[in-house]
């Protein structure tokens, strides 16, 4: 048997399960797997400028491809510098594995240099974490890392490896496990068919039903059983921020997206609703608003992978833990073969009351914002032209505020994996990072970067990676010149008293800056230009392009959830009108 | 309303500080806990009381579930279940005192497990409120020092927490 240092097993194991590309930053404790990386051409390596965009962008590598990201820290700073972009897949349950330095094993706990405890750290934070005493145990733990990252409700696992792990004079017998078995994690796919029985009975008894789908659906690779469920009982879908692209967001059947910043429609919708189909959605707090108040005449079926995520906000009547993919398709089956057919009169009845409520006050119907013209630029026109421009193909990563929201509402996101974004976490600097991610992922597709001068000013110095990786993406950077989110809220919320969200004229020239890093930037201050700016931009097939566009600072994002102790129909339409 | 959840546990470094993480993680209060190694090396029964209401006790054995180093986990306090804690506990007993503490401790059917000329050290055995009762029945300010090891339980009959 062939004998390897522990630095080369790891890379071994890293090729063995799959990993084509890793995002790192080297140091101290993780020289011997650095070395070891050197020595191998199967696993390529992309040096980014900061490890939490390491982390951010095999999390959106992962988002797009299904697969598992990997990432390559050291230890110490390292590590924690990771940290955030950890959280950021633990909340969206994104498949990462971490593989974290740590110093020698003789060194751990004596405050050594570059020392933390990065088990520790993370726990709460990661689905499970390795902490790896001998080389012999490597290709093992690496195995089972990718098999949990994976599995299940996936989510990010650590794995921390002590320098003398990777010693480079100690060298043991290499093998890879075939299958990975652990006895105390078995993840259930299949549903349980007396649950599924019973909510395809509700389900066919609806009279004003609602398809509630989530980020689950897209994991699961669901979408597809999705749309067969939804147009063969002829029932509308709505889609959590997480779930976007799950169904054809420009499908008569699709309501827009739901919660604190959903449509009147779905948001409506869902409160009047009599049985409502949970899919791979967790209620989260900016779904449901006020809990005690949310959709009171609904039955609730909630299918979900994870029991923890069920009956956790909001009780469900019917529960189905199972993957979103398998239990979809016992439902379809178990709905094609049944006597009973959905009351085609109530639906019809449902259909025209939507109907009515969206012409009403719909965002794609009845605009909730003011016209652009001259050098007024409203964002929600940006997106529209962005989506215009990019035929609704471009791949679409954003950061954290207003221009996160206009793009959830106004890019109608056609296929699953095309919106990748920071739904639990909301971290703010994510959007860049995730470009780059997404391009390495997708080569050939249109990517583009949704942000804001604040966020993109969080991780702006991956502009460098993308330059040495040649990594061309689009940056539309939404520039309202403040942290526009934090100001609708102190708007809204604080007699306009706007505390620390301006940056007193310190803003960069991002045209000067894109051009240092030896990108194209593009200043846009009137709407007349924006879409031939759009357009030569994407027809820069090989270049990065930083466009700056100067939007409307005033625009609020509308609908949004009246809180507290509102319910999910309570929304402010405008800034003077409400539900 | 108190619960005893029995948990089976991989005997992994890191393992226990993950179980008690979560509690504090969730916000979860944690009343007694209880760990050692079982007759399988490779795996740990871990005791621990806690309170709350139903959908709390829900959510907090659904996430114990959840956690890869958690084998089994089952609510003792679900079904009829024995529960037993140890405590020893030093009491001043001197004098007239002395035949008073020792009549306190046949009662309660304690032992006596150490004696020095000013007091006893007194082993008892039994549910939590025995021993909050044994602790009460002491004359007030002669105790010295109380531990307690939280609470173990097992089913009764047939049922039982294993692989």
């Amino acid at each position: 048997m062939e004998l390897l240092s522990g630095g080369d097993i790891l890379l071994r194991a890293l090729h063995d399960a799959g990993v084509k590309h890793i995002w790192g930053y080297p140091g101290g404790a993780a020289l011997h797997i650095y070395d070891a990386i050197f020595r191998q051409d199967k696993v390529n390596h992309i040096l980014v400028r900061h490890e939490q965009s390491a982390v951010h962008a095999a999390d959106a590598y992962a988002r797009v491809t299904g697969e598992v990201g990997a990432v390559l820290v050291t230890s110490g700073p390292g590590a924690t510098n990771a940290i955030t972009g950890i959280a950021t897949a633990y909340m969206d349950s994104i498949p990462l594995v971490v593989i974290s330095g740590q110093v020698a094993q003789d060194k751990i706990g004596d405050d050594a240099f570059q020392e933390t405890d990065m088990i520790g750290i993370s726990r709460p934070i990661v689905k499970h974490s390795y902490l790896v005493k001998r080389q012999e145990d490597i290709a093992e733990t690496i195995a089972k890392a990718f098999y949990i990252a994976s599995s299940g409700r996936p989510g990010p696992v650590v794995v921390d490896i002590p320098k003398d792990v990777t010693d480079p004079n100690h060298k043991v017998p290499y093998k890879y496990p075939e299958k990975v078995k652990i006895r105390s994690y078995q993840p259930t796919t299949k549903g349980h068919s007396g649950q599924i029985k019973r909510a395809v009975k509700q389900l066919l008894a609806a009279r004003r039903p609602m398809i509630y789908a989530g980020g689950g659906v897209i994991m699961a690779n669901a979408s597809e059983q999705l749309r067969e469920l939804a147009r063969m009982l002829n029932y509308p879908v709505t889609n959590t921020l997480m779930g976007l692209g799950s169904y054809p967001g420009t499908d008569r059947q699709f309501l827009g997206m739901l919660g604190m910043h959903g449509t009147f429609e779905s948001n409506t919708a869902m409160h009047h609703a009599d049985v409502i189909l949970a899919v791979g959605a967790r209620f989260d707090d900016r779904v449901t608003n006020t809990t005690s108040l949310f959709c009171p005449n609904a039955t609730i079926i909630h299918i979900d992978i994870d029991p923890t995520s069920i009956s956790k906000t909001i009780q469900a009547d019917i529960p189905i833990v199972g993957s979103c993919d398998v239990v979809l398709q016992d439902m379809i089956d178990q709905i094609r073969d049944a006597a009973k057919k959905p009351d085609a009169e109530a639906i019809a009845a449902w259909w025209e009351q939507i109907d009515e409520w969206r012409s009403r006050h719909g965002l794609y119907t009845a605009p909730r914002h003011g016209a652009s013209g001259g050098d007024i630029i409203k964002p929600q026109d940006v997106i529209k032209l962005l989506h215009k421009v990019t035929e609704g193909k471009a791949y679409v990563s954003s950061d954290v505020g207003q221009h996160q929201m206009f793009a959830a509402q106004y890019y109608l996101f056609d296929k699953p994996r095309q919106w990748v974004n920071s739904g639990g976490l909301g971290t703010m600097g994510f959007g860049l990072p995730a470009a780059m991610g997404i391009k390495m992922a997708v080569p050939d597709a249109d990517v583009a970067c949704v942000t804001g001068e604040g966020s993109i000013q969080m991780c702006i110095q991956e502009l460098s990676s993308l330059t040495q990786h040649q990594l061309p993406v689009k940056i539309i950077n939404l520039n309202n010149q403040a942290l526009g989110m934090v100001k609708q809220w102190q708007d809204m919320q604080y007699g306009s008293r706007y505390s620390h969200i301006l940056y007193e004229d310190s803003l960069p020239d991002f045209v000067k800056l894109a051009e240092a890093y030896g990108h194209v930037g593009i200043k846009v201050t009137r709407f007349e230009e924006l879409e031939a700016a759009l357009r030569e931009s994407f027809a820069l097939k090989d270049r990065t392009v930083f466009l700056d566009i100067y939007v409307d600072s005033s625009e609020h994002v509308y609908p949004m959830h009246v809180a507290p102790n509102g319910s999910m129909r309570d929304l402010w339409l405008s800034k003077t009108e409400r539900t | 309303m108190r619960r005893i959840i029995s948990i089976l546990l991989e005997n992994e470094p890191g393992a226990l500080s993950r179980v008690v993480g979560l509690f504090s993680q969730r916000g979860y209060n944690i009343d007694t806990l209880t760990v050692a190694p079982t007759e399988d090396q490779t795996l740990s029964r871990l005791t621990l009381t806690t309170h709350g209401d139903d959908h709390i006790i829900e959510q907090i054995t659904k996430q114990l579930n959840k956690l890869i180093d958690v084998v089994k986990v089952i609510d003792l306090s679900e079904g009829p279940h024995i529960e037993r804690e140890l405590m020893l506990i030093k009491v001043r007993a001197g004098g007239a005192q002395r035949a008073e503490v020792k009549r306190c401790v046949d009662i309660f059917r304690g032992q006596i497990v150490d004696v020095n000329p000013v007091g006893y050290t007194v082993q008892v055995a039994g549910s939590s409120d025995k021993l909050d009762a044994f602790v009460a029945a002491l004359p007030e300010g002669d105790i010295v020092e109380v531990v307690r090891s939280g609470v173990s339980g097992l089913s009764r009959g047939e049922k039982s927490l294993r692989l």
